[in-house]
């Protein structure tokens, strides 16, 4: 069982990113299975609720699940390995609160209100009177907060990699590592025969520092966008209405999904480099192969996620044709070259430290390459003229692409650093069943390819990903397939939980939140 | 000609095969990686070998598609095609505005539909009988959102709007808006008006 009282602050605040995280894990499948139910019209929820759903599922699963435990993860690989403190503690308390607070809002502008302008919030739909101004001022209140709270970890991760309490370094060189410039002078170096410098920064720093870049460029956007909304709100519930003309619907769209795709495109990819480096060379005990690549891909990775937006836009008429064609489909294809060195590196890494042993890290990790050797390539096949005109918007766009890399690719990859972590974040407890674990591998592994897979057949006979059929019965097949397994995606939550609390104690559990009484604690004991 | 059907045919089979073989390779990976000796690969990846071939594949899908997928040439080149038809169609408070007389078009015939958004976006879709899409776009307030098709086969399509716009969005669908008869067809119709 979990001795909080021997937990230090940071792996305190660790585990309640961890916790909250697959909470809101567990939301977001519930809710998914909810609106599963309707789409094989065993009608769960009226279309209302199941739109104010789906508006509010990307925000739970990406920023309330994944982000939370991508940030409490981070808040302890960081100072641990820079061998620093971090920067403010009293900080890192505040992100969970604020990215918590605001998902909640978001989420709860749905449940009450039937707010459902979707997450991309293409205008002026989130502005019109199709919905109450209440619920617009709840989900633009929801969502700056959220973004507050992304601002705060960025400002943390940043001033724990440059702060000079503990040491006295020149900003330079740590400046020039943690973006990789060094990869490519040592790339250089070598090419000349000459002496490579050892990088100051570790690479999974690297991969941190300059996902985060994108985290907060993706933040500005999204929180300057809930401010339009919150100014809409603000009149519209004054009894006054602004013409939303005033705002270009297409500009609008560039620049929401010059934001919004920083995420895609940007810092998932290169959070997901940097994770698997890192466990690469946690599972194998060595040093990464071909770092100086790594470390220069990243960089290039970074400046790709910023030129690709125009994938989003493909079936846009209004949209420049060399806008299309460069940015759309070009750049876009060298994410299937920067997610390949990742794969190639992380792959030859363990490779070259054969034989080892198949732990659950392991089996994650692979389980992780699996998901974006199967989703990255689906979405370079939409980011095409030809492809993108008879797929966009399709079940093929959200299945065989997003849900394979958000559920099998980070998804597993998250999970392979929650297994890494959990010994170090409890202070070397084990979890209770292995046989669990593994359940827990497989089913998620089988449910999210076969559900991704069975979405992306009904995005090729033609079933929109936005839209419920009542009584149609052309996408039943595919549908059912579909909720099969997602069931078995269920199913790996609850044995992943089970495993996890039977381990850690229900006292453990709740004390990683509030010191409880002893009374209340004896009660408990039994119970864990 | 090319159309939907046939590329999003080969596709499934693409995928599936595409889906097998990076379960295979992981697996044998996998199974390599943990043997009890050290396992020799039976053949090597050189690292320049990986990033060409990521990269023929990137580009080459695109090349690829331009040259054998017939309606990227049209999108592309539109604005100097000429059409043999010209449908203009209003959306407005979750309705399309379509022709009054119909939309009937000839075997054959290439086709711009121009669409206008009065509130939100929208998307513009046609679909056969049995659900398959045939193309789609969307159409965005203050936009010029045209598209110019080519319409080879006698049948009959419906209209929906593929981009969300709302809890109502679901409802804009139109069956049977437009009707593709062949050449012959066409000609007795336009007789006996």
């Amino acid at each position: 069982m979990l001795d909080v009282s021997a937990l230090n602050p940071l792996q305190r605040v660790s585990l309640r990113f961890v916790v909250i995280s697959l909470l809101f894990y567990g939301l977001c499948i519930t809710e998914g299975m909810m609106m599963r139910s309707n789409q094989i019209t065993f009608d769960m929820i009226p279309a209302d609720h199941y739109y104010a759903i789906m508006g509010a599922h990307p925000m739970v699963g990406i920023f309330g699940s994944s982000f939370m435990l991508v940030f409490g993860a981070f808040y302890f690989l960081v100072p641990t390995l820079l061998n620093k403190s971090i920067y403010s503690q009293k900080l890192a308390e505040l992100t969970w609160v604020l990215v918590t607070g605001g998902v909640a809002l978001v989420w709860l502008s749905g449940f009450v209100f039937r707010y459902a302008a979707l997450y991309t919030n293409y205008w002026p739909l989130p502005v019109s009177e199709e919905f109450s101004p209440y619920g617009l001022a709840t989900f633009a209140v929801g969502n700056i907060i959220l973004m507050a709270g992304v601002f705060v970890f960025a400002y943390n991760i940043f001033a724990t990699v440059f702060h000079q309490r503990d040491e006295q370094k020149p900003m330079w060189p740590l400046l020039k590592s943690a973006l990789g410039i060094d990869g490519f002078t040592n790339l250089y170096k070598k090419m000349r025969g000459r002496q490579e410098e050892e990088p100051i920064m570790p690479l999974p720093i690297v991969a941190i520092f300059r996902g985060t870049i994108d985290t907060v460029l993706d933040a500005l956007v999204l929180a300057g966008v809930s401010c339009v909304f919150l100014y809409h709100a603000f009149y519209a519930i004054n009894g006054t209405t602004i013409d939303p003309g005033w705002f270009d619907a297409l500009i609008y769209k560039n620049i929401y999904w010059w934001g919004l795709d920083l995420i895609a495109d940007g810092l998932v990819l290169i959070y997901v480099a940097g994770t698997w480096y890192l466990l690469a060379t946690l599972i194998t005990g060595q040093k990464l192969y071909m770092a100086n690549v790594a470390r220069a891909a990243l960089l290039v990775e970074l400046v790709v996620s910023w030129n690709v937006w125009s994938h989003h836009l493909l079936a846009d008429q209004g949209q420049h044709n060399v806008m299309k064609i460069i940015s759309g489909e070009m750049v876009t294809a060298f994410e299937l070259v920067t997610s390949g060195i990742a794969v190639f590196v992380t792959l030859m890494t363990i490779w070259k430290a054969r034989p080892i042993k198949m732990t659950p890290p392991l089996k994650f990790l692979l389980g992780g390459i699996l998901g974006f050797s199967l989703g990255v390539p689906a979405g370079i096949i939409q980011a095409d003229l030809g492809m993108n005109r008879i797929l966009h918007n399709t079940q093929w766009v959200i299945g065989a692409h997003a849900h394979m890399q958000l559920l099998v690719g980070l998804g597993m990859t998250l999970y392979a650093a929650m297994y890494a972590l959990f010994p170090m974040l409890t202070n070397n407890l084990k979890l209770k069943s292995d046989k669990l674990t593994n359940f827990h591998f497989w089913a998620h592994l089988v449910g999210g390819v076969g559900m991704a897979v069975s979405m992306g057949f009904a995005g090729m006979d033609g079933m929109l990903r936005r839209t419920i059929y009542p009584g149609n019965p052309d996408f039943q097949v595919e549908m059912i397939f579909a909720a099969f397994f997602g069931s078995l995606m269920v199913m790996a939550y609850f044995a992943m939980m089970y495993n996890i609390i039977s381990s850690i104690g229900i006292k453990g559990l709740i004390e990683i939140f509030v010191k409880l009484p002893e009374r209340i604690k004896m009660k408990l004991a039994p119970l864990g | 000609m090319i159309d939907s059907s046939d590329v999003l045919g080969l596709m499934k089979v693409v995928f599936v095969i595409y889906t097998m073989i990076v379960f295979s390779m992981l697996g044998m990976y996998a199974y390599s990686i943990t043997r009890a000796h050290r396992v020799q690969p039976k053949f090597k990846v050189p690292f320049f070998g990986w990033m060409g071939f990521l990269i023929f594949v990137g580009v080459g899908v695109h090349v690829m598609t331009f040259n054998v997928i017939p309606w990227v040439g049209w999108d592309l080149t539109r604005d100097s095609i000429k059409a043999d038809k010209e449908y203009r169609i209003a959306v407005a408070d979750y309705e399309f505005h379509l022709p009054e007389e119909g939309m009937t078009i000839e075997e054959g015939d290439m086709v711009r539909f121009e669409l206008e958004s009065h509130d939100v976006s929208y998307g513009f879709g046609l679909f056969r009988g049995d659900g398959t899409m045939v193309f789609q776009m969307q159409v965005v307030p203050g936009s010029r959102n045209d598209i110019v098709w080519k319409f080879d086969k006698a049948d009959t399509y419906s209209i929906r709007s593929t981009e969300y716009s709302g809890p109502r969005g679901g409802e804009m669908f139109v069956p049977n808006a437009i009707v593709v008869k062949p050449e012959v067809a066409v000609a007795s119709i336009n007789n006996q008006s």
